[in-house]
């Protein structure tokens, strides 16, 4: 594969809502976005489990997994994600995180390898400039 | 023409010397610069607005409004189990509250007990966990049920929660005809909106009209249904969008009772609303004064309704969650203000002012009382509430009421086209609507054409600085063990006879409030019981939009 090749290849993104809560403004101005910005973007649709997610990301090759999340169960869920990708050898899927996640939660998860969090407020060209910059190598 | 009208009127000719190429609602609807006698032209007062208290109601539905009663403060709380939401309700009271408003944990939302596989990590995380009558006795110990009005934000499972709600009041010795209160059980804004659904549409919808019938018969002063537009705002509609929606909603609720065999008389009285009040302090009280218009008109013209009770719209109000910023939190307090202020000029029967923190977490007591003295100042302070409907003959309000209406029958006949809101759901009307909305929205935010301030304009270094409420995990340990202990306690053949009597009711036809009270009365479980509903009545399907 040329270099030319790599570089043209569309940016894959899973767009996931794990958790019970059906909040899916936010999963769905992301996907909208980052779909205008030239990306392919998957969404999973609501209350998913992280073993379904997990599943989807490596079924559909994504560079990227978004993940949003309104119910608080941040802490419980987004652990068992990165657990599940990691033991299925795709720990290289850069896994980005939005919601109403509390600063402190924010850096924990950061810890345990999330790319990047992203609150309320958070600007839609911050993000796609952040998906861009994180989508695993080819 | 004189000097000042003659300014204020030329940017809304051309737009020379504007600091904006165009001027926008919260909503994205064009504003002008001057509105005139001839932006109302055609506006008949007695037919159009009428006096506070009559027919169609646009000023109000209370002929002295908040000179006889202020509205009521309804602050929503629940979190963790239901001890601690118990204390925080007892502090509300004590603070001044007038009615509680109930927040039930997403398990509970959607039908799962605590102990369910798929609630780990969101028992009583945002909202209470409710999974038997005994979480229920808990929840309003010390609360006498006749003393207080009661709202549960619940949906899905709303049958069963109100059954558990009756059944404590038996064992309080309250009788059923002195229950005052609301439950939502709106489904439909749930496949527009909200999301919560468990069964289809149909089976959904008789369980909304076993409800209105077994109300107008033993608890006449419930309100069976809190048809919300709240939620159909924060998932990005525009104004006029919220109150179309919702409003076509109430549409299909009455049809279904209609259907049903009732006499509209007999439920209408009993249904409420519930609204957003968003930032465009203007633009809100025209959606809640066009709200009380449209539904007059919808029910007195086309549903035939006798009884002035079955034409009025009554409404709760909560500020905008979706308004609120984690940036600069403190902000949040003005924000609520002005939309809370939109609410009472929109002569509002119950209103929730958010707190400045729930952009980062659950609020903090501090921080919900804050909330609760916003609606005490405007209240006591403000003068607001000294006379009825003040913004009443406003050029510019009484034509963006106007404008309002208009955009409703416009919506309706599209709704119609499409088979109605049940069709349209399914064909993923209402979902594109919304979703195109937001993104408009959040696009107006990007490019800097809408500030939000402390986001995108007058920004500062900063770290979240203000106390947050977390729930614990020891919470989910603590109410696995309480639910396993009902489940050991219970009488458990007592439990299969009732749930067996449960699922014959949901596959004959029978109403299925008086079985479901048998079942929980038996302490059977919420999970339980829905278990039995779902096998009758199948799940429902997302439609996926982006």
């Amino acid at each position: 594969m040329t270099t030319a090749a790599v570089s043209q290849r569309k940016i894959r993104v899973l767009v996931a809502k794990p958790g019970l809560d059906g909040h899916d403004r936010g999963a769905k101005v992301i996907a909208r976005a980052l779909r205008d910005a030239g990306m392919e973007v998957i969404y999973t649709g609501l209350r998913q489990t992280p073993e379904q997610i997990v599943d989807a990301a490596i079924e559909e090759d994504v560079d990227v997994l978004g993940v949003s999340i309104l119910s608080g169960a941040h802490n419980t869920l987004v652990p068992r994600i990165l657990e599940g990708l990691r033991a299925q050898g795709a720990g290289d899927i850069a896994v980005i995180v939005g919601g109403i996640i509390p600063t402190d939660d924010a850096a924990r998860l950061k810890e345990l390898g999330v790319a990047g969090v992203f609150g309320p407020g958070s600007s839609l060209k911050e993000i796609v400039d952040f998906v861009r910059a994180h989508a695993r190598p080819r | 023409m004189s000097r000042t009208q003659d300014r204020l009127a030329a940017p809304a000719r051309g737009g020379a010397g504007e600091r904006k190429a165009r001027f926008l609602t919260t909503s994205g609807v064009a504003v002008k610069g001057l509105y005139r006698p001839e932006d109302v032209a055609g506006l008949d007062y007695e037919r159009d607005l009428g006096d506070p208290g009559s027919y169609p109601f646009t000023r109000g539905i209370h002929a002295n409004m908040y000179r006889g009663r202020l509205w009521t403060m309804r602050q929503f709380a629940g979190f963790g189990t239901a001890e601690e939401t118990n204390e925080r309700f007892r502090y509300l009271l004590k603070e001044g509250q007038t009615g509680l408003s109930v927040a039930f944990d997403l398990p509970t939302l959607m039908g799962y007990d605590s102990d369910h596989p798929r609630a780990e990590g969101e028992v009583g995380v945002e909202g209470v966990a409710v999974s038997s009558l005994a979480d229920m006795e808990t929840l309003f110990d010390g609360i006498p049920l006749d003393q207080v009005t009661t709202s549960m934000t619940i949906n899905a499972p709303a049958i069963i929660i109100f059954a558990m709600y009756l059944a404590v009041a038996e064992k309080q010795g309250v009788p059923f005809d002195k229950l005052s209160g609301t439950i939502q059980a709106d489904i439909l804004k749930e496949y527009i909106a909200q999301n919560e659904w468990i069964f289809p549409p149909e089976p959904s919808m008789r369980l909304i009209t076993d409800i209105f019938a077994y109300c107008a018969e033993h608890v006449p002063r419930w309100n069976t249904i809190s048809i919300s537009g709240y939620h159909i705002r924060e998932a990005g509609a525009t104004a006029l969008q919220e109150l179309a929606f919702t409003l076509a909603n109430g549409r299909e609720y009455v049809r279904a009772g209609i259907a049903a065999g009732l006499d509209v008389d007999a439920f209408a009285p009993r249904l409420s609303f519930f609204f957003n009040s968003h930032n465009d302090l203007f633009e809100e009280v025209a959606k809640f004064r066009a709200a009380r218009r449209v539904w007059a008109k919808l029910m007195r013209e086309q549903f035939g309704a006798k009884n002035p009770r079955s034409w009025m719209l009554r409404f709760h109000t909560q500020t905008a969650g979706c308004s609120l910023t984690a940036q600069q939190p403190y902000n949040n307090v003005i924000r609520t203000t002005i939309q809370a202020l939109a609410a009472v000029l929109g002569g509002t029967q119950s209103l929730h002012t958010n707190s400045l923190d729930e952009a980062l977490s659950l609020p903090t007591e501090e921080a919900v009382r804050i909330a609760l003295r916003t609606q005490q100042i405007i209240a006591e302070e403000s003068g607001v509430a000294n006379t009825v409907d003040p913004l009443a003959g406003s050029y510019f309000v009484e034509a963006l009421t106007n404008q309002m209406e208009q955009g409703v029958w416009e919506y309706f006949r599209r709704i119609d086209e499409l088979g109605g809101v049940i069709p349209a759901i399914e064909q993923g009307f209402f979902q594109r609507e919304i979703a195109d909305a937001a993104y408009e929205y959040q696009r107006r935010v990007e490019s800097g054409e809408q500030i939000i301030v402390g986001v995108n304009a007058y920004t500062i270094d900063e770290e979240t600085p203000i106390p947050i409420l977390k729930i614990g995990p020891e919470i989910e340990a603590k109410q696995r063990e309480r639910v396993a202990r009902v489940r050991r306690e219970r009488n458990a053949e007592r439990v299969r006879e009732t749930l067996a009597a449960v699922r014959d009711a949901a596959a004959g036809g029978a109403n299925l409030v008086p079985p479901i009270l048998d079942a929980v009365r038996a302490y059977a479980t919420l999970g339980e019981i829905v278990d039995e509903l779902r096998a009758v009545f199948g799940e429902y399907n997302e439609i996926l939009i982006i």
